[in-house]
């Protein structure tokens, strides 16, 4: 027998016991609904894992635990969830939580379930996990998961595993009528967490008041195969304080904050190993418990088996409940029990005792009055703390001076209350305290997160800010460094380059606002002849501005002058020769007026005309550079060839306008002497350079024909075929210019060389260009697929173009026949046109029925990718097409209003416009109706 | 004589010693910062929504230790002014009405379907409680919201709303019992009616128990 310690205070409250114990224990019936609160444990609420109107069957798991500490809930009987919301639940608060409800069937249907008999031969985490499943948390006092403190032994050495059969409380007498009815399964789950957690001990600490319970528990330890001692401990309340219990068996203490595992202690609920028995051996869920109903407004008090989630309403109608004597329920024991505001609360796991108490049973408590401190709570605190103490500090809300008083150690047993003389609720004010302890704490740690987030975030910004600022600054060191190298550039290269041009550009400027200066400085004095001032200004003025040009003269000397080009040289020349012909011009107007101006202009035009010579003289010179340079080089043919022409063509028109001027002068009968010399000069100057062109044309050809790659088909043909034209074009010029001059009655032979010449050319071109038709032709025979759409706008056009060309041609026949002329080299040339016209249509259609065959196959194969951008296409085309019909409807029947030729015509295009209409809007239909037959 | 020049000479090497030893101490353990502040610091809520007129809650303790009055924060309440004036020892004041009342706790809700993702209340969010990113939706995590109610301003479509912070089961704590009706024995029974709620309310009382017992 081991030794019983003893702990600080105590009461003996009266027990009331006996009431409930006169009647064995009966099975409470299956209520028409359960209500199964997620919430019948500490920790965190379990997640539902049925849906409304699904069908449970008994012991069936409906909810599962949603974290560490939490717990499986199970359906108590077979049934069907009916709702899942929030319902009053068994809390002092009488808040609501949520619940699960579910409309029983009675048919009491078990889901399939299996325990294990030998769980000795289970794994330690298998037979934990059966517990878990189990869905067992404490069934003494605040419902702790049950398979957590079975778990402790992997991280604490256990010794001694204590079973709680004290039941000290008044009026419970739940866990005694399990005790004398199942004290075999108590025994059985004492194993099971013997064998989980290996003490060295197993202690049943039980009051000395249930000697009928003691028997019972001491007969079935001793059939059990380990040693299990059954200590009987002296009736006081509160001997099932957990702590207190372990100090009255162990005589050791728990350390403030700390648990019992911490000193190698395990305190289990008889109840809770029963629950744990019937887990591992039968398979069975934790889904009843025996619940003591009291007090004195039940007929027939007593303990039921009841199905958990039962309503408290239902239970007491089993017992016999008187309502007009009912005053107050309470759930749980009369020390630390809490009122139930709601009848319609459910039975939960930690529900041990319901007490409907009258009200002689239940009085009003009398008014609390001021402390007298009399020390009466002090000597029955079990805590051994100083309740006076700690009901000031409460009171007057200093929460940090309480806690130092450990009013955190206080179990809230009610003892103090209890003898307190002048009725102070001192349990409610250290409730209250400790909740107001806790809210703090939790702002405190909350507050201390924020600050961290905060600091964070500031570090954060502070870190982006200094980040921004050190791009920026790269940025900035960048710009002044590509900046000063472009200064660098600058200064190294643009002096000798760009400087002195500006340099002169400015000094001109200088010089230019000198100048206007002094003038104005002139025009002043020549008002006021008198004023000295006046003078020495134009004095200072005209020598500014004859520094300024003599400076801008210098510039120009000691500036390397540009090379200046030819197109420079020749817009200097023209300009001076303008200037010499307006001075001339002046010139003669002033002498017809006699004016004195005229000698100055005379003289003015003599330097005007020496410019002009000079001018053209520098031109000249550059020209005859540039033409030995350019001769030089026949790498640039194409460009010589170029100016050649052109030069030649200027000739050709001076040459013209010469004779013009020549004629002119004959029929006025001046002296055409000096004309004609000028204009055998321009003659020379034509044939030279005609000369010089049609060498370069040769040498170009010859180059070219060298160089005529099938590569350079393309552009050869354009340039051929253009060459081709613009010799015909010439030919018929000339033709016309001969037919002219014949008129005239002139002699016309030298034209009419070069016309023949002109033939030959055109022939030629026209030739050449056939032949490189014909090799592009048969260079590319086989127009590739892949091409085809850009051959058949190019088709297309060149169709079209042929169209136009065989119109232009028809009308030309037409008005030659209508002239009477010679028309059969035009028509010849239209035969031929159709002809081509005709390939080109038929060219163009070939391609596009190939190109339609390709695109009808494409469709089939491609599938529905590429239905809806042709959708889309073909809307476009039907609107476009119906917006075209209506516009040549009216444009028809304004025609038609008019009685204007045109009608006739419109309204076959309108037939046509209407046709195409219709055929685009059928395709629209069409593809409309594949791509929703697609859809 | 001499007695007192070896006791004046004796006292004279003691304060030497300890006055080398204070120096040392000084210089040694000398504490960066001021202490007092860090302790302010940690009595404030820490909501950072500068009611009090400073950027933050350290500024106010700093503030508070120049000698800023201490009432100026409405999100601690009186509780932190009482903490205040009892870390300071000075008198507790009212919470000062300028800067706003105490109100219940609440937390921050972005209705989400409003939100146009605009990020305006990220950048306001001291805590950074507030997740999302611009053109997506926002929402608060309630688990770090303060409360301070600053992202309610910036928001260009006022889809913020401060919701008070319900009271859940496991929030819950027992109220203050109803201060005690100071009544003598003899008029016991004309103060039931008040004491019926106060007792409903709380837990079973003892002296029940020894009504019975009797």
């Amino acid at each position: 027998m081991s030794r019983i310690w003893s702990f600080h205070g105590g009461i003996h409250p009266p027990e009331n016991k006996q009431q409930s114990l006169l009647k064995p224990l009966r099975q409470a019936p299956i209520p028409p609904q359960l209500i199964i609160p997620l919430q019948q444990h500490i920790g965190a609420p379990a997640t539902p894992l049925v849906e409304v109107g699904e069908r449970v069957l008994k012991g069936q798991a409906i909810a599962e635990p949603s974290g560490h500490v939490s717990i499986y809930q199970h359906a108590p009987t077979s049934g069907i969830v009916s709702h899942i919301g929030n319902y009053s639940v068994p809390h002092p608060s009488g808040m609501e939580g949520l619940c699960i409800q579910i409309d029983t069937d009675g048919k009491d249907e078990w889901i399939e379930h299996q325990g294990v008999e030998d769980f000795r031969s289970l794994e330690k985490p298998a037979l934990a996990e059966m517990i878990r499943c189990a869905g067992i948390s404490g069934m003494g006092g605040a419902g702790f998961p049950t398979e957590i403190k079975l778990h402790l032994a992997d991280d604490h050495i256990i010794n001694t595993l204590i079973v709680n059969a004290v039941e000290c409380e008044p009026y419970i007498t739940a866990d005694d009528m399990l005790m004398r009815e199942r004290a075999a399964q108590i025994i059985g789950g004492i194993e099971i967490a013997a064998h989980l957690i290996k003490p060295t001990h197993c202690l049943i600490g039980i009051e000395d008041n249930k000697p009928e319970a003691a028997i019972a528990l001491t007969q079935a330890a001793r059939a059990s195969e380990i040693e299990i001692e059954v200590v009987v401990v002296p009736t006081k309340y509160p001997s099932g304080g957990e702590k207190q219990l372990v100090k009255l068996l162990t005589g050791v203490e728990v350390p403030y904050g700390k648990i019992p595992a911490d000193i190698g202690i395990v305190v289990q609920n008889v109840g809770t190993m029963s629950a744990v028995n019937q887990a591992v051996k039968q398979g069975k869920p934790l889904i009843s418990r025996i619940t003591t109903l009291t007090g004195d407004a039940l007929d027939s008090p007593g303990n039921f088996e009841v199905l958990l989630g039962t309503p408290v309403e239902f239970l007491l109608q089993q017992a016999g409940l008187n309502p007009m004597s009912l005053n107050r329920l309470v759930m749980g024991g009369p020390m630390m029990g809490y009122t139930l505001s709601d009848t319609s609360v459910p039975v939960v796991k930690t529900s041990n005792c319901v007490i409907a108490a009258t009200e002689e049973e239940f009085p009003q408590a009398p008014p609390a009055q001021n402390c007298i401190r009399c020390g009466q709570c002090e000597q029955v605190c079990p805590a051994e703390l100083l309740p006076q103490q700690l009901h000031w500090f409460a009171k007057g809300k200093e929460f940090d001076k309480a806690q130092s008083f450990n009013l955190m150690d206080c179990i809230e047993c009610g003892a103090c209350a209890y003898v307190c003389p002048s009725n102070i609720p001192l349990v409610q004010y250290y409730r209250f305290a400790k909740g107001e302890i806790r809210r703090e704490q939790a702002e405190q740690r909350k507050a201390e997160q924020a600050r961290i987030r905060f600091e964070a975030r500031q570090e954060r910004q502070e870190r982006e800010k200094e980040e921004k600022a050190a791009k920026r600054k790269a940025r900035a060191e960048a710009a002044s460094r590509s900046q000063a190298n472009r200064k660098d550039q600058v200064a190294a290269g643009k002096p000798a380059a760009a400087d002195p041009q500006e340099q002169i550009k400015k000094l001109k400027t200088e010089a230019a606002v000198a100048r206007t200066k002094l003038k104005k400085a002139e025009k002043a004095l020549a008002e006021d002849t008198a004023n000295t001032e006046l003078q020495a200004a134009v004095e200072v003025a005209r020598s500014k501005s004859e520094q300024a040009q003599q400076a801008l003269e210098a510039a120009e000397k000691a500036s390397p002058a540009p090379a200046p080009t030819l197109a420079e040289l020749k817009i200097a020349a023209a300009t001076a020769r303008t200037k010499v012909t307006k001075t001339e011009k002046a010139l003669a107007d002033a002498e017809a007026k006699g004016a004195a101006s005229a000698d100055k202009l005379r003289a003015s035009l003599d330097g005007l005309r020496a410019k002009a010579e000079a001018a053209q003289q520098a031109l000249e010179k550059a020209e005859q550079a540039e033409k030995t340079g350019s001769s030089s080089k026949p790498a640039a043919p194409a460009a010589d060839l170029k100016q050649l022409k052109s030069a030649a063509s200027i000739a050709r028109t001076k040459l013209k306008k010469a004779q013009k001027a020549l004629d002119q002068a004959r029929e006025d009968r001046a002296d055409t002497a000096e004309l004609e010399q000028q204009l055998a000069t321009a003659q020379q100057k034509a044939d030279t350079t005609q000369q010089a062109f049609e060498a370069a044309e040769k040498a170009a050809d010859q180059a070219d024909g060298g160089q005529a790659a099938p590569a350079a088909d393309a552009p050869d043909l354009k340039a051929l075929k253009s060459a081709a034209s613009i010799a015909r074009t010439k030919l018929k010029k000339t033709q016309k210019v001969i037919d002219q001059a014949r008129e005239d009655g002139k002699d016309t032979g030298a034209l009419e060389q070069q016309l023949a010449k002109l033939q030959q050319k055109a022939d030629d071109a026209q030739k050449a260009f056939e032949e490189a038709e014909k090799a592009e032709q048969s260079s590319s025979p086989a127009p590739q697929p892949a091409a085809d759409k850009p051959d058949l706008k190019a088709l297309k056009s060149a169709a079209s173009i042929a169209r136009t060309k065989l119109k232009k041609t028809q009308k030309v026949v037409d008005q030659a026949r209508e002239d009477g002329k010679d028309t059969s080299a035009l028509e010849q040339q239209l035969t031929k046109l159709q002809q081509k016209a005709d390939d080109a249509q038929k060219a163009f259609e070939a391609a596009e029925q190939a190109e339609a065959g390709s695109n009808t196959s494409q469709p089939t194969d491609a599938g529905s990718d590429l239905k809806a951008p042709d959708l889309k296409q073909l809307k476009s085309a039907a609107a476009i097409a119906r917006t075209k019909v209506k516009k040549t409807e009216k444009a028809l029947a304004d025609a038609q209003a008019q009685g204007s030729e045109s009608a006739d015509s419109l309204a076959t295009a309108l037939d046509k416009l209407k046709a195409k209409a219709s055929q685009a809007e059928q395709a629209l239909a069409e593809a409309e109706q594949n791509s929703e037959t697609v859809g | 004589m001499e007695a007192i020049l070896i006791a004046v000479l004796i006292l004279l090497g003691v304060a030497l010693v300890f006055g080398a030893l204070l120096g040392f101490a000084s210089i040694r353990f000398k504490v960066d910062g001021n202490p007092i502040v860090d302790q302010i610091d940690s009595l404030l809520p820490q909501t950072q929504c500068g009611q009090c007129g400073h950027p933050g809650c350290r500024p106010y303790a700093e503030a508070i230790a120049n000698g800023e009055p201490i009432n100026k924060c409405p999100p601690g309440g009186e509780s932190t002014i009482n903490a205040l004036a009892d870390l300071l020892d000075v008198e507790p004041l009212p919470l000062d009405a300028e800067h706003g009342e105490e109100q219940v706790k609440s937390v921050a809700f972005i209705r989400e379907d409003e939100c146009i993702g605009c990020t305006k209340c990220i950048q306001a969010c001291p805590v950074d409680a507030i997740l999302g990113a611009a053109k997506q939706m926002h929402t608060v995590i309630v688990s770090e919201c303060t409360g301070c109610d600053l992202c309610v301003e910036p928001c260009p479509v006022d889809c913020i709303d401060m919701i008070p912070i319900e009271t859940t089961l496991s929030t819950w704590s027992w109220a203050e019992p109803m201060p005690g009706v100071q009544l003598i024995a003899t008029d016991r029974g004309r103060g039931a009616d008040q004491q019926v709620n106060n007792d409903s309310d709380n837990h079973t009382d003892d002296s029940d128990q020894r009504g019975n017992a009797a």
